[in-house]
């Protein structure tokens, strides 16, 4: 092991406190773990778990007072950080110890070129300034492969792509040439191609430089692959650390175990080319213009999908898989007439391609749609029943109240939720939870056809497996046809019977889940599949940087 | 043992097994939201406390004839029962005989004679507390007015009333609050005062919230041009200066309630536009509003079930600071006299009378106190509502 290393980071006891008197909520409770030099440590845990709390305490970037540390001490190289003054820790950040946020899209600031907010950094700390510095910036760039990084130096934030922002906040960790990098789960909000990428630098330089790492996360395929020891955290608690092999092969404690076996375990529901269509679209198109000028004239189209024929049979599931930008979610909305698209839409043989919103009322009972973000999905101020019921005024407006209610309360039984507690808000719920919510409300109409928007990847590893197991019980239980739009290609795997690879809005591939997964025609398809599934980085040119 | 150790993890509530129902009939009846709603309002002490005190003087007020009166509330004479305080009646309604000392004019119960006349027939006179009306004047002043609150009266101000022909120090009627300087008594002019300033910021406020939430709804629901143009119609309107057009308006039209709500209105109704128009501006992307077109709910039913009630929490958190800055309109409108019609009771002409009479402080400082207090009262309550209908509010 580690033993002859020198120790970077050594954290003992830690605990985290918010808020005062009977509502104290303990967020990290005595949590010892190291960081030897070179070393990849992994944080593994569910949101809420307290991993990034932990992470942020080595900063001293909680807010204090609020926050307070009621045992524990944090030694970075032999001096004590959590007594340290305000003016020597902020030596240490972004000097020795530096950390790489989730978002990128909100982590840099937006008035500022690039170049400049590299440089900042290497003023302060460095005292560097002038054409040193911006030698310097180029270099860092470079280092962290944006293409011609002379030429992007006066670029802002938002003309960067998402892994291209994340390559910046990383060139800025790595400008101080720091001792320990935190990384607090920076691919979380990148595609699986861009992913592998960055994963695959970050693991460079730390190589190069000699850097230790911190690395959070919850996506234990990331651990494996990069890390070299593992600390398991669950409700504040470190329950088990220890090296990646022995944790992953032995795992100890039951929780570990738990998320071990967590992956969504794949049982599609088989394709049926005999049955009846559900759903038929041929050559679909949603273009939106471009307006310029006074006069507003359409210069151009952006084409979020282009010509995409789908054909989508009684108690398939059809998986729809692609980079963010791919055209997934438009293609699901135009199905469902819920923006304007071109070419005919044929739902259980009646074609709706032009119908207006009340025409469409009567197939809507038929039609579904769950959404991503379980926690905009649901109006907050609406109760659960209400929420739920709505559809039900729409479609059944002679129900009365009696019927109504055993509807819902079906409907929740239905996702496994417990029905006396109707009348609370959403905001009540878990995440895990909610999402079961908006899956009652498109079950209560019992429909026919559910368009499933990513309805897994806001969730954790454990609630994901239950989430598709559910999933997959309903569509057996009740001859459900779902489409299911992920980027997620695990989950993807687990449910789909068919699968559509989009890429810029166009099919790239289709077919048979089972041979696509085994045998992937194009290159585009096999370098998506390799980011997701082994994490591995494709030639260049084939995906997007 | 992988399954076991998954369900040990599971959420809590997917675990616990669906219980018997509820007895349907609570659905309606209840509200458990509304109650909820309730029980939050109540967890904060300050404004439930406030909400009482003001309901309690506000509803007392309401029934300002018969506490501060200068009619009595009932007289039994002569075998019939009259209620002066509802209805006038002619002063001969209460001799028995004709008498010449009476015309038939209404009742002036001020009048010794009149009551004398009714205690010698033996009648039964149910006076209010405080015996003035807002326009009564003190018919047996011991100063000049305006006169000091009767229980300040020095032995000195005795001296000066008797030797200066006022009336003696012993015949006096109470003047719990002292006379403004028409001569009349200011508490009851503050119970008349404080219900008028309450009903008009009430109005007000109630009537300017529907326009305001109506047009910044329309404006944010249906964007482009219509939002356009009516945002660049109430930039041009708000940079009008309201109060030398009010100032205008009201030397132009005869000033009363209505005319006075009327010319208020045509700048109130602006403040809350913007934050309305926001709200819908930003709720109609929302998931759950594409949720609900997912469903075929129809553009009305997504207003007013999805986007109003968000709206309506921005907006409650401004309602009080609408309330209080109506009641400041008024009482600023009636300190410049360009407010209600003179002789109105109004807490505006109070404070005015307070800065022309500085020798006489309890003018000035009970128009203050009484002000500052309501005011304080009505945030402290708005500031409860606005806790108690944000459903993320936590109470610990």
């Amino acid at each position: 092991m580690t033993g002859a290393r020198e120790t970077v980071l050594s954290i003992r006891d830690l605990s985290v406190a918010f808020g005062q008197g009977p509502g104290e909520v303990l967020a990290v409770d005595k949590v010892s773990f190291y960081i030897g030099k070179g070393e990849t440590v992994a944080l593994v845990g569910e949101s809420g778990s307290g991993k990034s709390v932990t992470a942020l305490s080595v900063m001293k970037l909680l807010p204090y007072p609020a926050a307070r540390h009621p045992s524990g001490s944090i030694l970075f190289k032999g001096r004590e950080l959590l007594s340290m003054e305000e003016r020597e820790i902020r030596r240490v950040r972004g000097n020795d110890i530096t950390i790489v946020f989730q978002e990128p899209m909100t982590s840099l600031n937006p008035l500022h070129t690039i170049e400049k907010q590299i440089r900042e950094i290497l003023l302060i700390h460095q005292g560097l300034a002038g054409e040193p510095a911006r030698a310097r910036v180029i270099d860092l760039l470079a280092q962290v492969g944006i293409p011609d990084p002379e030429g992007r130096l006066a670029s802002y934030p938002h003309q960067l792509s998402g892994g291209q922002r994340q390559r910046v906040m990383i060139a800025m960790a790595l400008a101080n040439e720091p001792d320990l990098l935190i990384a607090d789960e920076p691919t979380t909000a990148l595609d699986v191609t861009v992913q592998a990428q960055i994963l695959k630098l970050l693991k460079d330089t730390q190589t190069r430089l000699g850097m230790s790492m911190l690395f959070i996360t919850h996506d234990l395929g990331i651990v494996r692959k990069l890390a070299d020891r593992i600390c398991v955290m669950h409700a504040g608690k470190i329950v088990e650390q220890g090296p990646v092999e022995r944790v992953f092969t032995a795992p100890e404690h039951p929780y570990t175990r738990a998320l071990l076996a967590a992956e969504p375990k794949p049982d599609p529901a088989p394709p049926r080319p005999q049955a009846p269509v559900v759903v038929k679209t041929d050559d679909l198109k949603v273009w939106f213009p471009i307006k310029r000028g006074v006069l507003r004239k359409v210069v151009g189209h952006i084409k979020a999908v282009d010509g995409v024929s789908v054909e989508i049979r009684k108690g398939e599931t059809l998986g729809v898989v692609g980079e963010s930008g791919s055209g997934k979610t438009t293609l699901g909305l135009a199905i469902l007439r819920l923006i304007s698209s071109q070419g005919p839409v044929v739902f259980m043989g009646h074609a709706i391609q032009g119908f207006k919103f009340k025409e469409m009322r009567p197939y809507r009972r038929d039609m579904q749609i769950v959404f991503q973000d379980p926690y905009g999905s649901l109006s907050p101020r609406m109760s659960v029943s209400d929420i739920i019921e709505e559809g039900l005024w729409v479609h059944q407006p002679n129900l009365n109240a009696a019927e109504r209610t055993q509807r819902v309360v079906a409907a929740l039984k239905d996702v496994g939720l417990d029905p006396q507690a109707r009348f609370r808000y959403p905001h009540e719920y878990s995440g895990g939870q909610r999402q079961r919510i908006a899956l009652a409300r498109a079950l209560v109409l019992e429909p026919t056809f559910i368009v499933l928007d990513e309805p897994t990847s806001a969730l954790d590893m454990l609630i994901q497996a239950q989430m598709v197991d559910l999933l997959r019980d309903l569509q057996k239980r009740r001859d459900l046809t779902y489409m299911f739009i992920s980027h997620d290609l695990r989950v993807v795997a687990a449910l789909a019977s068919r699968l559509l690879v989009l890429r810029n809005g166009k099919v790239v591939e289709e077919g048979a889940a089972a041979e696509l997964f085994k045998a992937p025609q194009s290159d585009y398809t096999r370098a998506l599949f390799a980011a997701a599934f082994k994490l591995e980085t494709a030639p260049e040119g084939v995906v997007a940087q | 043992m992988d399954a076991k150790a998954r369900e040990d993890f599971a959420e809590a509530a997917v675990d616990t097994p669906a219980g018997s129902l509820q007895p349907l009939i609570f659905r309606f009846t209840l509200s458990p939201l509304n109650k909820r709603r309730w029980e939050n309002f109540k967890l904060n002490r300050r404004g439930y406390w406030s909400l009482w005190i003001f309901l309690a003087l506000f509803v007392i007020s309401l029934f300002a004839e018969f506490i501060a009166n200068d009619k009595p509330i009932y007289i039994n004479v002569n075998g019939h029962w009259y209620v002066p305080a509802l209805v006038t009646y002619p002063d001969t309604a209460f001799a028995k005989d004709k008498d010449p000392n009476l015309f038939g004019t209404a009742a002036d119960y001020r009048d010794d004679y009149l009551m004398g006349l009714i205690k010698k027939e033996g009648g039964a006179v149910l006076w209010p507390p405080i015996r003035f009306s807002y326009n009564t004047q003190v018919s047996k002043p011991p100063s000049p007015f305006p006169s000091k609150p009767t229980w300040m009266l020095t032995q000195k101000d005795c001296e000066f009333a008797a030797t200066h022909g006022f009336a003696k120090c012993g015949e006096l009627e109470y003047n719990w609050l002292g006379t403004d300087d028409g001569g009349r008594d200011v508490l009851a002019r503050l119970i008349y005062g404080f219900r008028i300033s309450v009903l008009f910021g009430l109005c007000l406020t109630i009537v300017s919230s529907v326009v305001g939430v109506a047009a910044g709804a329309v404006q944010g629901y249906f964007g482009g041009w219509t939002d356009l143009l009516f945002q660049r119609f109430i930039e041009i309107w708000t940079s009008i200066p309201s109060l030398y057009l009010l100032l205008i308006i009201s030397s132009v039209l005869v000033p009363g309630f209505f005319v006075l709500l009327g010319i208020l209105l045509l700048f109130s109704w602006v403040s809350l536009v913007g934050l309305v128009r926001a709200e819908f501006l930003r709720g109609r992307n929302f998931e759950y509003i594409q949720a609900a077109r997912a469903l075929g709910v129809s553009n009305a039913v997504i207003i007013f079930r999805h986007l109003l009630p968000n709206a309506m929490v921005a907006t409650m958190t401004f309602l009080p600071f609408i309330l209080s800055s109506s009641v400041m309109t008024l009482t600023a409108l009636d300190f410049l006299g360009f407010g209600l019609p003179p002789g109105s009771p109004s807490l505006g002409e109070l404070l005015s009378q307070g800065k022309a009479n500085v020798q006489a402080p309890w003018l000035g400082l009970t128009g203050f106190f009484s002000i500052a207090i309501m005011l304080s009262l009505l945030i402290f309550i708005g500031e409860a509502v606005r806790d108690a209908f944000d459903p993320r509010k936590t109470f610990r």
